[in-house]
């Protein structure tokens, strides 16, 4: 604890800066991609195609079985071999993100009471109808909190594409471990980054779910 | 009750069979219900009352027999089901108001969304209905602030803004506290003497023999025993019947 030497942050801020900019870019477009297949794949899940769940339960089920370094492995070096490495990171963590998407898309529609869609069928409303006015606002309330939660998982979860030499926050702060020579004070920087990071979002988290549950 | 029952059979029930895989609900329903009549449906749990509702306005596909309505199979329909249904309406024992709607909201949705009427008239419309619940200076509250009884009253405003011909009322005040249950019977008392026709399952017997135009006993998917109100209850015919209602009344 003693003798702790934060000097070289005075050369090295910028690492720190275009690192987090970098992670904040994962995640941004890992969230876009990951929204818009997780909540399609949770849609079609809450259908009643048997089939069509099965395979998307052995989908889900596989990856979020499978580490997400191997997937990020997995893209970069099996499948997507032709993309820069920055949008293989994207892929492989949106592949991992979407079906934790889509599982909290099923579990929100699913969430909705049966009566809301009986109410909207006697009123005439078709089912695709009784889908976009009825179930899908509210559910979309049942969803957001947790898509919120997903994206400060994801602000973590950027950090396993350092395997793959994408330039973000972790891999930054082992550039300036390596070259400061210093063990500790980099890597504690960098924690603090993402602590400081996941906090606020957390706090936004928050309040977006004051205001969701205004009416409640 | 004195108003009129017309001899125009509104819906016109054949046979109607109803089963869950096996277990077969309601075995052999025939029953006629005339434009503006009350047509009251006791029975005990299990004996398939609200199955039968749901049948009427096909949220249950019956699985044999025939329902009428204004002359047509409605068993024959397939597109047409939801046009059917805005004709057909239905206020269910647990209310299903939309929830993430206001007041005012659940009373103009069908008539904007699903008839795509003129928003201005079919709000000036929904207030009006409001009013007639007595439920005006709620319209923008939403349903989670509601009482039972408020809820229930902005559900048979909801209904009755899609200017259906008959409404079902499956157990309506059966989930209310007590001192709320008169608030929403007072509103089917009017809607009924406003000649709606309506099918009423319920446990308030004092309301059935009132306002009832037509008694109906269900027990084991048969309709046991039917007549008027005041006939079937003070004089059944069916033991089945009597234990029953000496249970009830
Ligand atoms: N969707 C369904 N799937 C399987 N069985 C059902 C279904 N709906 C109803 N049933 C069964 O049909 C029978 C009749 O049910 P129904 O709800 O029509 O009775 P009820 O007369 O309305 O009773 P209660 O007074 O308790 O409301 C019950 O045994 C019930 O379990
Ligand atoms: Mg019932």
């Amino acid at each position: 604890m003693f003798g702790l030497n934060f000097g070289f942050l005075s050369k090295y801020w910028i690492y720190y800066s275009s690192g987090l900019w970098m992670t904040l870019k994962l995640a941004f477009w890992t969230l876009i991609f990951s929204t818009v297949i997780g909540v399609v794949l949770g849609m079609i899940r809450v259908g009643k195609h048997k089939v069509v769940n099965t395979v998307i339960d052995m989908w889900i089920s596989f990856i979020r079985g499978v580490p997400v370094m191997l997937i990020v492995f997995i893209v970069y070096y099996g499948i997507a071999t032709g993309l820069p490495s920055f949008w293989a990171g994207i892929v492989a963590l949106t592949v991992n993100s979407s079906v934790y998407i889509a599982e909290h898309t099923r579990a929100g529609m699913q969430a909705v009471n049966k009566g809301q869609m009986e109410a909207a069928r006697c009123i005439g409303m078709s089912h695709l109808e009784g889908n976009m006015y009825i179930i899908i606002p509210q559910a979309i309330k049942n969803i957001l909190p947790s898509l919120a939660n997903e994206f400060i998982l994801l602000i973590k979860n950027t950090s396993i594409v350092s395997v793959i030499a994408i330039q973000e926050l972790t891999y930054k702060s082992s550039i300036v471990r390596t070259n400061t020579f210093r063990a500790f004070e980099p890597l504690i920087v960098s924690a603090f980054i993402y602590f400081t990071v996941t906090w606020i979002l957390n706090q936004g988290v928050r309040l977006l779910e004051r205001r969701l549950h205004r009416n409640d | 009750m004195t108003k009129r029952v017309n001899n125009e059979v509104v819906f016109s029930v054949k046979n109607l069979q109803k089963s869950f895989g096996d277990l077969q609900v309601l075995k052999d329903i025939n029953l006629d219900i005339h434009r503006g009549e009350v047509v009251v449906v006791i029975g005990p749990s299990g004996s398939g009352k609200s199955t039968f509702l749901r049948c009427l306005n096909l949220l249950e596909q019956p699985t044999g027999g025939e329902i009428w309505f204004d002359g047509e199979n409605i068993l024959k329909y397939t597109k047409e089901i939801d046009a059917y249904r805005q004709k057909v309406g239905m206020v269910f024992q647990l209310f299903n108001l939309f929830e993430n709607l206001s007041v005012l909201g659940n009373v103009t949705i069908g008539p904007l969304r699903v008839q795509k009427r003129n928003k201005e008239e079919v709000e000036k419309e929904a207030m009006e209905l409001l009013a007639r619940v007595g439920l005006a200076d709620r319209a923008n509250e939403y349903p989670s602030r509601l009482s039972g009884g408020q809820k229930q009253r902005v559900a048979i405003a909801r209904t009755l803004a899609m200017k259906p011909e008959v409404i079902l009322f499956d157990e309506a005040t059966s989930a209310l506290d007590p001192e709320m249950v008169g608030e929403v019977l007072k509103v089917m008392r009017e809607l009924a003497l406003s000649g709606m026709t309506m099918v009423v399952v319920t446990h308030e017997m004092g309301f059935a023999r009132e306002v009832g135009d037509h008694l109906v006993f269900m027990d084991g998917g048969y309709i046991v025993e039917e007549g008027k109100p005041e006939d079937v209850m003070t004089n059944p015919q069916h033991q089945r019947t009597k234990n029953f209602l000496s249970k009830m009344l």
